[in-house]
């Protein structure tokens, strides 16, 4: 069935590559006019990984990575509805992004050199730093990654984490099977039924598939980082103000943790005489018409999902199961590592 | 009549040149969009290093080999759970649809609710069903289940003792085909002699003979090449001897155990579609009715069953792809999955996978279509 969508997908691809003739379809700037005519924006999810994107029982979807198209859908339209999701696997997005069944793809994708420059899309943003790590049955009594030597890890297929477990395992001279799977539920039901001793992807990830385990205490995550997994959106190369689009997004929700804006005080704080924030608000300044929207787009981005700090502490915070700390995504100013560049 | 032939030679390869032409601007088409988009095109990745690990390797294979190696290592795994497949479905089959028509009423019955339970219930999740309910039930390495310390069970899947080859090995495969091709020679000679003489000649005297002598030279030139490989736990897992995985025994079971629903029913339809007389004859004569199924009724079956198990026999290899679910690593998930999202080079891998899939399926039908001639040669010569 699988095999029928990617073979779908990729004749999507096809279609598109056989029948565009003319050189200039899809070198500039049309997305945002495309969606606005369109009405909604098609963005490309996960198939259910919690806090990033998952569907819950009513079928709605909620997590850090569906918040950033929300955020996307709220600038374009102040309507922070207007987006259709649509579950991806690992090996299936970049051929959904490419064939132009979705406008962006926010599905926890870490920014590589070759998916940058060879695959045809771009990475405008990270919005999660991240790293590989390994989880572990408890009763194994193991402390560290480097005590896996013969160990079976069952993961994802067609994901970075496939290639640094191959990396780390060889260039510390340890031995290694690997079970792939196409979808997360499977790796994870097998690692569950013992087929692996340890379930390897991105950290954050990592306590996201622990909550789906039989008994998530039973098992502990191992402090080692093997990689770096910086996460972000990421929408066909060539299109310069749809970057744009999407790191100011982002940058806008960074920009108002950093001043203090929330969703909850966005009245107060529109009566602020600071600068920055006249300039956040659309008080001064044309920075919405720029970027092809209305005064306003910062604020409708606000007021629909909140500040970074908001989105993260929501969905991945310490009040959640997840239970992940800022860490390097804190602001720089807290010692973390996003860092918005000025809005002026 | 001669001009309408040349006319309909020119039209034809009019035809044909358009196709050719339309096929290279497609082509072309294709890649300079794809070079616009900046998306890689061309198969240049094939000799790349593919740099990921495939728990299951017919021949050598490391993350430093190509991702055309790659290529090999799925189709082979893939042909070795759709060869086994076909063995199992088929002697499964024929032995359910000839239960179906048993005159015993609980034999035949149990052969129709094992029919209409395994054709109906959809095979993507059988497989899952063989795959997590087996390994469920599995200990873990260390509580392995042994046979003899030598063969072990686990969620691991089983491993048991194997012989390594060393470099010698290769005469004693020179031997064994000597013997082969030995024996068809006796059976062959033994045939002719008694078709024209009406005398039996000796064929297994002499195989034997034949099979000491060969192998006798082979130990003479390459002494005795094997070495026992053992498995034994050593922490996580076993080490040593031969894994066959979870994921290939849940795969080869459903695959097997589902295509010989339909088979069975392929075969009871043949065997039906054979005249009543024929099995009344054969009673006349004398044959009990084990006998009269194998020397007559099914012979003629077969030309009736062998196109129709053609296309299961299709089916079954197509339906091997359902492997990515359970992560087994046939020609689909190694390319079309692992491949194909590390290069990103949809059109192309696609392209292959589908190419391999086609050759697969030509090839089968090709011949089964030999055998299904053979049979009816067979049937109008008697
Ligand atoms: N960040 C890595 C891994 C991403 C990935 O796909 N991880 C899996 C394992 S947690 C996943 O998200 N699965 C969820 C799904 O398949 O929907 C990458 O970009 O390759």
């Amino acid at each position: 069935m699988q095999m029928f969508r990617q073979i779908f997908l990729c004749f999507g691809l096809l279609v598109m590559a056989t029948l565009t003739v003319s050189s200039t379809a899809h070198a500039t700037g049309q997305t945002l006019e495309l969606v606005q005519k369109r009405g909604h924006l098609k963005c490309g999810v996960s198939q259910g990984l919690p806090g990033f994107s998952t569907p819950d029982d009513r079928g709605s979807w909620t997590g850090i990575d569906v918040d950033f198209c929300k955020a996307m859908a709220a600038a374009i339209f102040n309507d922070a509805s207007k987006v259709k999701f649509t579950p991806l696997s690992a090996k299936e997005r970049f051929t959904a992004i490419q064939s132009g069944e979705v406008d962006i793809i926010a599905r926890n994708t870490t920014w590589s050199m070759h998916r940058d420059t060879a695959l045809g899309v771009d990475f405008p943003v990270i919005n999660y730093y991240d790293g590989q790590g390994f989880m572990v049955r408890r009763d194994l009594g193991i402390k560290s990654a480097l005590e896996l030597d013969g160990a079976t890890l069952c993961t994802n297929q067609g994901t970075t984490t496939e290639l640094n477990a191959a990396d780390y395992f060889r260039s510390n001279a340890m031995q290694y099977e690997i079970v792939a799977f196409e979808k997360a539920d499977e790796s994870v039901a097998a690692y569950n039924s013992g087929r692996c001793d340890a379930y390897t992807t991105d950290h954050s990830a990592l306590y996201a598939q622990k909550l789906k385990l039989t008994d998530p205490k039973a098992h502990i995550v191992l402090p080692e980082v093997i990689s770096k997994e910086p996460l972000g959106p990421l929408v066909r190369q060539g299109d310069s103000a749809w970057n744009d689009l999407v790191r100011w997004t982002h940058y806008a929700s960074l920009t108002a943790e950093e001043l203090g804006v929330t969703s909850k005080n966005l009245k107060k704080m529109s009566r602020s005489s600071n600068p920055a924030i006249r300039r956040l608000f659309g008080l001064d300044g044309s920075f919405g018409a720029n970027l092809g929207l209305s005064k306003q787009w910062a604020v409708q981005i606000i007021g629909s999902v909140g500040n970074y700090g908001e989105i993260f502490e929501r969905n991945l915070g310490v009040k959640t199961p997840l239970g992940i700390k800022r860490g390097a995504n804190a602001l720089w100013t807290q010692g973390g590592l996003q860092y918005a560049p000025p809005i002026r | 009549m001669r001009s309408w032939l040349n006319r309909d030679a020119l039209l034809q390869a009019i035809v044909l040149l358009a196709v050719v032409a339309g096929m290279v601007w497609l082509v072309g088409n294709v890649q300079s969009n794809l070079e616009r988009q900046n998306i890689n095109s061309g198969f240049g990745f094939l000799s790349e290093r593919a740099g990921f690990g495939i728990n299951q390797t017919l021949i050598d294979y490391t993350e430093d080999d190509s991702f055309g190696r790659v290529v090999v290592v799925g189709l082979l795994n893939t042909l070795l759970v759709s060869v086994l497949g076909i063995f199992f479905a088929t002697l499964l089959g024929f032995s359910l649809g000839v239960a179906r028509l048993s005159r015993n009423w609980l034999i035949s019955k149990i052969a129709m609710v094992y029919i209409e339970i395994f054709r109906n219930v959809p095979l993507l999740l059988q497989i899952m069903f063989w795959y997590f309910g087996v390994l469920r039930n599995l200990p873990s390495p260390r509580q392995a289940l042994s046979i003899g310390e030598a063969m072990f069970v686990s969620n691991r899947g089983v491993v048991v003792p194997w012989l390594e080859a060393g470099a010698g090995a290769v005469w004693y495969g020179v031997a064994f085909a000597g013997v082969l091709a030995g024996g068809f020679w006796l059976r062959r000679r033994a045939l002719k002699m008694k078709l024209n003489t009406g005398q039996a000649s000796r064929v297994w005297r002499p195989l034997a003979l034949l099979t000491l002598a060969l192998f006798a030279v082979a130990a003479l030139l390459a002494g005795v090449p094997f070495t026992l490989d053992v498995p034994y736990l050593k922490g996580f897992n076993f080490r040593g001897g031969l894994t066959v995985i979870p994921e290939f025994v849940a795969l080869l079971l459903a695959l097997s155990l589902y295509t010989a629903a339909f088979i069975a029913e392929i075969v009871r339809a043949g065997i039906n579609a054979v005249d009543k007389g024929q099995r009344e004859a054969s009673a006349a004569l004398g044959l009990p009715e084990s006998l009269a199924l194998r020397l007559v009724v099914i012979p003629q079956a077969l030309r009736v069953i062998i196109p129709p198990l053609t296309s299961q026999y299709l089916n079954l290899t197509k339906n091997s792809s359902l492997a990515v679910a359970i992560a087994y690593p046939d020609i689909v998930s190694v390319l079309a999955g692992t491949t194909l999202s590390q290069v990103g080079q949809a059109v192309e891998i696609i392209f292959v996978t589908m190419m391999i899939y086609l050759s697969l399926s030509l090839l089968t039908s090709w011949a089964m279509n030999r055998y299904n001639q053979r049979m009816a040669l067979v049937g109008n010569a008697s």
